[in-house]
């Protein structure tokens, strides 16, 4: 008796599937940062409202995010290197990239800042002294846009990080958020996206250092997959998603959104 | 100690609060795990038998590969059914990745190897105690196997449960080919590793919590079918 009883609630569990297969979607793949940030559950069902189209979010670093939309595995890409958004698009395998909001990065690190970075104005400057002291750093080490931002800055301040790997430089090989885990577990410099780290609750010993060097600005850009190339996207649907992002409710919606009274993100598409 | 603390009254607030999402999220990862799990075993446990019975050229191989591929990795699966499944791949055109189905194929390619190798295990002692007398009654391997694997049933139930252990604990195939995408493909352990990300480290504990003591009731309910049964034909 009992046993019937389990198998039918077993089988009709296996069966039975939430219904809304049919319903409309687009799939939008993008990094880390902003879905950590909460950014997505904020602006995203206000779209859905307006046009009836929800917006399935697979998130991932921007090396991966660009893997997967170069299969056709997505029909948004939104991510936030722009060299790769470029190659991307001069390639065909996307239509044309918007801007669509930026942000900046910040360096955290342990409060009491052994590399004594904190106030100066140059970033460079900043990770130099973090070399020359051989403070531990973390780094995303996941090909994402964050990750190759770092880079960028220590090929600026003339240093090879990746000779000291395993040492005081350690790579993560992982998300924003699990990365400053590992930094404040440490506790150990990183580079991260100011809306992770206000969004971020296991802070430990990290404090901000150093922010505002220009250098450090952080846009996101929006691309259309191109249905020439894959020709199963979305196409009418994935534009007008990037048609809301960078109109008047879209932005108005980033410009909005606060992570304990911040705002996180300034939108900044061409009208 | 705190963490431990704020964890287990995070796991009661999202239990007692009946919060809509857990809900929808331990649906799924049941849905997800126990089909992967129930197309496993009408793969493994005859697999696993005939090679168990039947003696031919290459079971050695098969045998040992079958054993290997118990340890096969998460991520490893999930890598493979993502570039199956991808557009750019061979099955893309259906559509299935990012999808419960997509991380249904890459439990079921996680699980049957477990299935397998314990029922050849199961099959061959019982054979081996049987085989004499089985044969004697006019049994060759052939009507042997459906005798062999009702007999090894509460062993093999076992080997079940650890591929349902197997499929409902990993993160990194479902979290490669399902993508983690909320109200969709979102599962237990994704949501733990993405509130891990979020550094709400005592949200995904509690989170933690609940699944283990799912896996707990699960693993019960299969405890006491076994006993009853048993004392049934006793």
């Amino acid at each position: 008796m009992t046993r019937r009883f389990l198998m039918t609630a077993l089988l009709t569990l296996v069966f039975s599937g939430p219904a809304g297969a049919a319903e409309k979607f687009i799939t939008l793949v993008g990094t880390t940062s902003t879905d950590n940030s909460g950014l997505y559950e904020k602006i995203l069902p206000l779209f859905t409202a307006k046009s009836g189209i929800r917006v399935r979010v697979v998130s991932v670093g921007t090396g991966r995010a660009i893997n997967i939309a170069r299969n056709g595995d997505a029909d948004v890409l939104l991510v936030h290197h722009r060299p790769s958004e470029d190659k991307f698009v001069a390639g065909g395998y996307g239509v044309k990239r918007h801007d669509v909001m930026y942000n900046d990065f910040i360096i955290v690190g342990p409060k009491n800042d052994p590399a004594n970075i904190q106030g100066l104005k140059s970033v460079s400057d900043g990770l130099a002294q973090i070399a020359a002291t051989k403070s531990a750093f973390v780094s995303r080490g996941d090909d994402s846009g964050t990750h190759k931002k770092e880079l960028s800055i220590w090929r600026m301040a003339g240093i090879d990080a990746a000779k000291s790997s395993g040492q005081w430089y350690r790579e993560a090989g992982a998300g924003m958020g699990a990365t400053l885990n590992t930094a404040a577990a440490m506790p150990a410099y990183t580079l991260a996206d100011r809306g992770t780290w206000l969004k971020f609750e296991n802070r430990g010993d990290l404090r901000l250092l150093a922010e505002n060097d220009p250098l450090l600005f952080n846009p996101y850009g929006v691309i259309l997959i191109d249905p020439k190339r894959h020709p199963h996207v979305k196409a009418k649907m994935g534009q007008a998603f990037i048609d809301w992002i960078t109109g008047q409710e879209g932005q108005t919606a980033i410009a909005a959104y606060r992570i304990k009274g911040r705002q996180a993100f300034f939108p900044n598409a061409k009208r | 100690m705190t963490d431990f603390t704020d964890a287990l009254g995070a796991a009661a607030a999202l239990v007692f609060g009946l919060d809509a999402s857990l809900t929808e999220i331990v649906m799924l990862s049941l849905r997800v795990s126990l089909s992967a799990v129930a197309i496993a075993a009408l793969i493994g446990l005859p697999t696993g038998a005939l090679l168990a019975l039947y003696r031919f050229r290459g079971r050695f191989f098969l045998v040992v590969s079958m054993n290997a591929l118990m340890g096969l990795p998460p991520v490893v699966v999930g890598l493979i059914v993502y570039l199956l499944l991808s557009r750019a791949g061979p099955f893309g055109v259906f559509g299935l990745l990012f999808t419960p189905a997509a991380m249904i194929i890459a439990q079921v390619l996680l699980v049957t190897p477990i299935i397998a190798a314990l029922t050849r295990q199961v099959i061959e002692d019982l054979w081996i105690e049987y085989e004499e007398q089985m044969r004697s009654l006019g049994a060759g391997p052939s009507r042997a196997m459906p005798a062999l694997l009702w007999d090894g049933r509460f062993t093999l139930i076992t080997a079940i449960l650890a591929g349902f252990g197997r499929a409902s604990a990993e993160v990194g195939a479902v979290m490669i080919v399902g993508g983690n995408i909320d109200h969709v493909t979102r599962v237990m352990t994704t949501s733990i590793a993405l509130e891990v990300s979020k550094g709400n480290l005592a949200l995904a504990l509690g989170l933690g919590i609940i699944l283990l003591v799912l896996s707990a009731g699960i693993n019960g309910a299969a405890y006491i079918i076994q006993h009853r049964t048993k004392r049934w034909h006793a």
